[in-house]
């Protein structure tokens, strides 16, 4: 067996709007149009990432929540409805998905032998949370490939950011252990807006775009300094900042996603891919995709 | 307002899992267990129509959102606790109260909805006290959502909207609130026979708040509420706001009977069982250190509005300042000597706030609505469904009188030249003797006449309006 590789980690945010504007036969509620930079761009971020030939998405969740050590799907196949608890209206999505269950299990023995805790998740009637659903489906509709499911230790909550990014980027290195010993071709998401603050009243139609934009000029500036960093393949300071970034703009990386996925790829010196960045009901997100140069970085 | 609380009885209980799904794995879990056991003959003979849950563990960032749904049914999996197993359920749901309750709030100033979708996922905490209080589908329950950045006004708010749709549907209700008192977690699994309370402190700081739950201290608590959520919560939403909700809900007071059935440590929390019963006496010493608030008028409308400008989150130094005031609200506008303002109430037709002819100013009639929210303070004389209501004449008559200076000042002119009123109000024999109170804390020294009239109806559904005459600020007080 050769060895396995990370062949992509992206940044692959998960607002269910994105979805309920794509109209996809799994979806209940219907779109006219909506956020097109942001779908677009996950289309350029499919094409790219199509070339690589993954056999597994392995996806990390700020909205599976686990205030007890981190999680992984144990169980091999899900089907199921996912709702939406703060936008029922837009997102009531009915999966069916794989499970890569050895590589799971794996990462969480190599993260458990680093010091974390860590648990599999074996109950079959478990709920996929829609972060993670939201994230596979804008990078793979055709859900024909299995992904690995991972928890967000809510560290940051319990402690700081900068614990939090300690317990993150051990786990990244077990992720990146783990799927080297396994022989298979990765790709990694950190589901994750960048600045969070968002508007707290919603517009009649949920896709008019007359409504969108970033929340203030504060939030749209943090994202910048952010997505400099990514261009200029400085990926050492975006955990050097991360902090500070989630902090100042209530960020959706308190939950480790952004900081898990650089560290399995160590750090990366080289530019990511920002194939868009929009607004959704006012917080920054943005579609990046960082490809190791011996895999064929763009850049 | 006590003696029409449709609330006949309050509870609070934890809803992490255990209880239901592991009592015996646990000395202190089984007591809970029999705790919420004792508690169910409370809920189920208390006369209550209806069980309207408050849960902690239901976050809700846009606005709030109540659940709707007839009839929800699904297999629930905690998402942390999952290998305790599944809880199957299907629950009965009071859709009229969950959406009166929804229409009250929207009243009320906040962003509200309700969710009636199949597959929603209702929390663990609401399903674990519907589980454990009410197996049977007894009574039917609504469940309201915590709203993570909701501080008390907004939390108080969305509690009085709740009572407002139980005295318009003639339903009496028991009240849950689900949290644990302390809620730091263990971080590592632990061996269910050593669980205890996090800390020393936690367990000092949960027993103090039982005793004042013992007394029927409930707004005493409530009152606590920012010093608890700095000393046993870990701050994972804004504030500590379950028990402002508990009591703006049931009546911020203390006569309650309190009954504390048991507190036990859950997974490191501090979790209790425990019941409020409404009664005439208890402890009656109270600090009020906080307002009360009616309607909520906070940041609610970004979509609509300028956008709000955030003075902490700027590190790299925005280069462009937004102002924080739409220009239209910057400079009345003054012609032919008509006045209009924002700071006042939007005019209901075709007329200015104020005219000015020679030396006199003449307003139009002044009533209680809140500028830009329209809300009125102390509450509508009906709801949306036109059923009368219960108000309070003071807090409209407070609102009416301070309309009026803030559109004397945008006149140039101020409340101590004012020299004659007509009042009119919708039912003299219920409100002059509270309207008179309030007009005389202002009005005695200014000595302007009046004339009260009693009228059926104002246009809008408040219960008093001013018509008032005064002299502008360049004319000398003398001249009248
Ligand atoms: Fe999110």
């Amino acid at each position: 067996m050769s060895a396995g590789s990370i062949v992509a980690g992206c940044l692959a945010p998960h607002p269910p709007h994105l979805v309920y504007a794509e109209n996809p036969p799994q979806n209940e509620p219907r779109a006219e149009c909506g956020w097109e930079e942001l779908r677009w761009g996950y289309e350029r971020m499919r094409k790219r990432l199509a070339a690589l030939n993954a056999d597994v998405l392995v996806v990390l969740s700020p909205h599976w929540q686990t205030y007890i050590g981190t999680h992984f799907l144990g169980v091999p196949r899900f089907d199921s409805k996912s709702v939406d608890p703060i936008f029922p209206n837009l997102f009531r999505y009915k999966y069916g998905l794989d499970v890569d269950v050895p590589l799971a299990e794996a990462i969480c023995a190599r993260a458990k032998e680093r010091g974390l805790v860590t648990q599999m998740m074996r109950n079959p009637d478990f709920r996929v949370d829609y972060g993670t659903i939201v994230s596979c489906h804008m990078t793979r509709p055709e859900w024909d490939i299995p992904i690995v499911g991972i928890s967000s230790c809510r560290s940051t909550a319990w402690y700081s950011v900068e614990v939090m990014q300690e317990q993150a980027l051990a786990l990244g290195q077990a992720t990146r252990e783990a799927i080297e010993a396994s022989g298979k071709r990765a790709v990694l998401l950190a589901s994750n807006s960048l600045s969070h603050r968002h508007f707290v009243t919603e517009s009649e139609v949920p896709e008019d775009m007359t409504h969108e934009h970033i929340y203030n000029h504060s939030q749209y500036l943090w994202d910048m300094r952010l997505l400099d960093h990514v261009r200029a393949g400085r990926g050492q300071a975006i955990i050097d900042e991360m902090p500070e970034f989630t902090v100042q703009s209530v960020s959706e990386t308190d939950a480790g996603a952004l900081t898990w996925m650089l560290g399995a790829m160590g750090v990366p010196d080289y530019p990511g891919e920002v194939h868009a960045y929009g607004t959704v009901i006012g917080t920054g997100n943005a579609v990046v995709s960082w490809v190791p140069p011996e895999e064929g970085a763009s850049s | 307002m006590s003696a029409s609380n449709p609330f006949v009885k309050g509870l609070v209980v934890p809803g992490i899992p255990h209880p239901l799904l592991a009592p015996e794995q646990n000395e202190g879990w089984q007591r809970l267990r029999n705790a919420f056991e004792a508690a169910r003959e409370e809920v189920h003979s208390c006369g209550a129509d209806v069980m309207v849950i408050y849960s902690t563990m239901w976050p809700s960032v846009v606005g709030h959102q109540v659940q709707a749904h007839p009839e929800p049914e699904w297999v629930h999996v905690d998402e942390l606790f999952h290998e305790l197993g599944s809880i199957p359920y299907r629950f009965r749901v009071d859709a009229e109260l969950a959406h009166g309750w929804v229409r009250a709030a929207k009243g009320r100033g906040l962003h509200a909805r309700p969710v009636a979708y199949h597959g929603f996922p209702i929390d663990t905490g609401s399903v674990v006290a519907t589980k454990l209080l009410n197996p049977d589908n007894a009574l039917p329950i609504t469940i309201g959502s915590s709203n993570v950045y909701a501080d008390r006004a907004e939390t108080v708010v969305f509690a009085k909207s709740v009572t407002d749709a139980l005295i318009a549907q003639g339903k009496k209700a028991v009240a849950v609130v689900v949290s644990t008192l302390s809620n730091r977690l263990f971080t590592d699994w632990i061996d269910p026979a050593t669980d205890h309370v996090h800390s020393p402190k936690d367990d000092e700081w949960n027993r103090k708040l039982l005793e004042f739950f013992a007394a029927g201290r409930l707004e005493d608590v409530a009152q606590l509420s920012r010093q608890i959520h700095r000393q046993i919560r870990i701050g994972k939403v804004v504030n500590f706001k379950p028990m402002w909700w508990m009591s703006a809900a049931m009546g911020q007071h203390n006569r309650y009977d309190g009954k504390v059935y048991d507190y036990a440590p859950l997974y490191g929390t501090g979790a209790a069982v425990l019941s409020l019963t409404p009664s005439g006496e208890g402890v009656g010493d109270k600090e009020f250190d906080e307002d009360d608030v009616e309607f909520f008028t906070g940041d609610r409308n970004v979509l609509d509005g300028p956008v709000a400008q955030e003075s902490s989150s700027a590190l790299p130094a925005p280069k462009v300042a937004t102002p924080s005031v739409a220009p239209s609200e910057q400079s009345p506008a003054s012609s032919s000597g008509v006045t209009n303002t924002a700071k006042a109430p939007a005019p209901v037709g075709a007329y200015p706030h104020a005219r000015r002819v020679g030396d006199l100013l003449y307003l139009s009639g002044v009533g209680p609505r809140q500028p830009g929210t329209n809300a009125i303070p102390g509450g509508p004389v009906r709801d949306a469904d036109g059923n009368p209501r219960d108000y309070d004449i003071e807090a409209q008559t407070r609102a009416v009188i301070e309309n009026v200076r803030l559109i004397l000042e945008a006149a140039g002119s101020s409340l101590d030249r004012v020299i004659d009123i007509t009042s009119f109000l919708v039912d003299m024999d219920r409100d002059f003797a509270g309207y008179n109170a309030v007009y005389k804390e202002v009005f005695e020294p200014i000595q302007a006449t009046r004339t009260t009239l009693a009228i059926t109806a104002l246009p809008t559904p408040i219960a008093v309006e001013f018509k008032v005459l005064a002299l502008p600020g360049d004319v000398p007080l003398t001249k009248a």
